[in-house]
């Protein structure tokens, strides 16, 4: 009897102090927000901070307070950066992450920290396989998916002969790879082009003589603005199928315009998708916003309302960090994605859809759903994930 | 491999020249006639670009965004050079260096502060909007008319240094610049005006780029290290040297892109060629910089002093 008296006594203080630490939820928000990319990162915050404020500054029924820092794009800045937000700003997780540089140059002191870490954006191979955190869970995608769904398309197509163009750096070859998993047919040329490299002309060329059945292209922001205005003036986009990643997205749709109509893009959100929660967070956005959400901005409102589901099933308690990561991993939540969860990696486990430039009702360019080639997908390194 | 495909890559170099030449003029005057380093010739392009973007999301004319571009660099660089660049042109080269690589940075911040670091849009006219036909390839006829405008550009040029007194005074500066000035001529104002038509003709790049390349910050930067590359190849102050340096750095860097990689893969097996294409490709010019400054390192058409 007096043991358990003490037992009980012991819970109740251990409950009034997990009760005292939860008054307010810190999460930490590292992500790219200043420098020639900075438009994603800003997505991804927008995105996030929507869901807080749609909540009344609360997830999952417990007020939170973000602290937002900006990482510009130097993997060693948020090395620093994370180290602060768990040493000295004690947050109880941290999300975000823009780029896979520095989610790489990160992985490691926020891994061995043990503080849980939902991402929203960057996805590199290794942390989906042999490198996999215990305490990782990923709102976003695997970097891989995007050009897999398009190999999946070029193959449904029929499409036998293909040129692949990407920048000659790593990302530039992990998509041709991810391309290739699924494409069946023939590869006519594998073009690497410098970064940046402002002038396509001489690879237009290049298209023109060999006559592909259609063109694979990983050219993200500046570089593919260049690309695909410069493609469309020689008159191919009209002949050839454009199918890219990374290219086409609310970043740099406004800069291309019309001249963007009928690329095709591999994603796994977009504005058009079906669903209640997904019509009503475009609506939100766009109010308070004054722009058409950006993949980005969805992932970030995910990676917010799948934080609410774990807090809700924790009822606030963050201070047991094995429980909050299951309870991440396993959080139902209304995402704006209609087929989504996490999968054995702390990967999603969701629908790859084809998206196609088009104007939307109000005559605006953005992008419009074609088809679903690959459902339920796992990426391609789930099984040398060790850490479950 | 076809002669059609080749004769399309010379045309997509000699564009390529056309537009480096634009950059090249103004830069090799400033550099061999004030003898001052001027790193900032990228920021008065992409300024030219921003310049003609804003003109022609608010007129929908090309034509006025065009001249916008021209006209606004020459008047801006005017005020540049008299409030701020002046100063340094007594001062030596690192100076110089150091301060317009400032000026970059500061151009560069400026640029994301008012527009955002998202692209910005403009469109080719109308008329030029649709490719044309030549030996069986498309050709966009916007690309045709920027080698237009640069042979233009070219010829003008050439009027202007060897047939007109202020081109007199321009050569007799380059030659001799205390000499000049003792004969009563404003050396001062003289330096200014070769500075501002540097700095028009970068505009008019930057503005006839506008419909190809995105307009964003720090877009200046790579176009000039490769104006530097043609200003070194066809010999400083040398318009001539400017021109054909450009053609040259112009169809080398297209073929190096555009063929090299066909040639490798006739030549090695697959995976040879496509490692060692992009990589060539990528060095091809500097190679041949490399190559002029170790044989006739005055660059290939320096300029003649009588």
């Amino acid at each position: 009897m007096k043991t358990s008296l003490r037992n009980l006594t012991a819970a109740a203080a251990l409950a009034l102090m997990a009760g005292h630490a939860t008054a307010e939820v810190k999460i930490g928000f590292l992500a790219t927000l200043s420098g020639p990319a900075a438009a994603l990162g800003q997505d991804q915050y927008d995105g996030f901070m929507l869901a807080v404020e749609q909540a009344g500054g609360k997830l999952g029924g417990v007020a939170v307070k973000v602290v937002k820092e900006d990482d510009q794009l130097k993997p060693d800045l948020g090395v620093q950066l994370v180290r602060k937000l768990i040493e000295s700003e004690k947050v109880d997780m941290v999300a975000g992450l823009t780029f896979s540089n520095v989610m790489m140059a990160v992985a490691r002191p926020l891994g061995d920290s043990g503080v849980p870490f939902v991402g929203s954006n960057a996805g590199p191979a290794p942390l989906a396989g042999s490198q996999c955190r215990a305490n990782f869970v990923f709102a976003s995608f695997q970097n891989d998916n995007q050009a897999e769904v398009l190999g999946k398309y070029a193959a449904d197509r029929g499409f036998r002969k293909m040129m692949l163009m990407a920048p000659n750096y790593q990302s530039g070859k992990d998509q041709v790879i991810g391309f290739k998993r699924f494409y069946k047919g023939t590869v006519a040329a594998e073009i690497y082009t410098q970064l940046n490299q402002p002038d396509y002309s001489a690879e237009l060329a290049q298209i023109q003589m060999q006559q592909p059945d259609a063109i694979f292209a990983f050219f993200p922001g500046g570089m593919g603005v260049n690309f695909i205005k410069q493609m469309n003036q020689a008159g191919l986009l009209k002949r050839v199928p454009l199918l890219t990643v990374s290219t086409v997205d609310g970043t740099t749709l406004p800069a291309l315009g019309s001249a963007a109509l009928g690329v095709l893009a591999g994603a796994h959100w977009g504005p058009d998708l079906p669903g209640e929660v997904n019509t009503a967070f475009v609506k939100a956005f766009e109010a308070k916003y004054k722009r058409i959400p950006s993949q980005y901005a969805a992932q970030g409102y995910d990676s917010a309302n799948l934080i609410g589901g774990a807090l809700k099933a924790t009822r606030g308690n963050v201070s047991d960090r094995p429980a909050l990561v299951k309870a991440l991993r396993e959080s139902s939540f209304a995402s704006v994605r209609p087929n989504f969860k996490i999968g054995a990696n702390g990967y999603p486990v969701q629908d790859q859809h084809v998206f196609e430039v088009a104007r939307d009702a109000q005559g605006r360019v953005s992008l419009r759903t074609v088809s679903t080639p690959l459902q339920s997908h796992v990426d391609a390194y789930a099984s040398d994930c060790k850490a479950r | 491999m076809s002669i059609a495909f080749l004769f399309t890559q010379l045309l997509n170099g000699l564009q390529f020249g056309v537009l480096l030449f634009l950059m090249a003029a103004g830069l090799t005057l400033v550099l061999g006639i004030m003898s001052f380093i001027n790193l900032a010739h990228g920021s008065l392009y992409m300024a030219g670009a921003y310049l003609a973007a804003v003109v022609s999301a608010h007129t929908g004319s090309f034509v006025l965004a065009v001249l916008a571009g021209m006209v606004g660099l020459f008047v801006i660089s005017v005020a540049l050079d008299r409030l701020a660049l002046s100063a340094l042109h007594r001062r030596p080269h690192l100076d110089q260096v150091l301060a317009t690589f400032g000026i970059v940075l500061f151009a560069n911040e400026a640029a994301r502060m008012m527009f955002g670091s998202a692209p910005l849009y403009m469109d080719a006219p109308a008329v030029l909007s649709e490719p044309f036909e030549i030996l069986g390839f498309n050709y966009p006829s916007y690309r045709a008319a920027i080698i237009a405008v640069g042979i233009a550009v070219a010829l003008g040029l050439h009027w202007l240094i060897d047939r007109t007194r202020i081109g007199m005074l321009i050569r007799a500066g380059a030659s001799n610049r205390a000499m000049v000035s003792a004969l009563g001529v404003n050396i001062g104002w003289l330096t200014t005006f070769v500075f501002a038509l540097g700095g028009a003709l970068a505009g008019l790049a930057g503005a006839m780029v506008g419909p190809i390349l995105s307009i964003q910050p720090g877009m200046g930067e790579p176009v000039l290290i490769l104006t530097l590359v043609v200003i070194v190849i066809g010999g400083i102050g040398s318009i001539r040297g400017a021109l054909l340096g450009a053609l040259i750095v112009g169809v080398v860097d297209t073929l190096g892109r555009g063929v090299l990689p066909g040639l490798l893969a006739m030549l090695f097996n697959p995976s040879v060629a496509a490692a060692a294409g992009p990589a060539l490709a990528s060095v091809g010019v500097y190679l041949l910089m490399a190559a002029v400054l170790a044989f006739k390192p005055q660059g290939l058409f320096p300029v003649r002093y009588a």
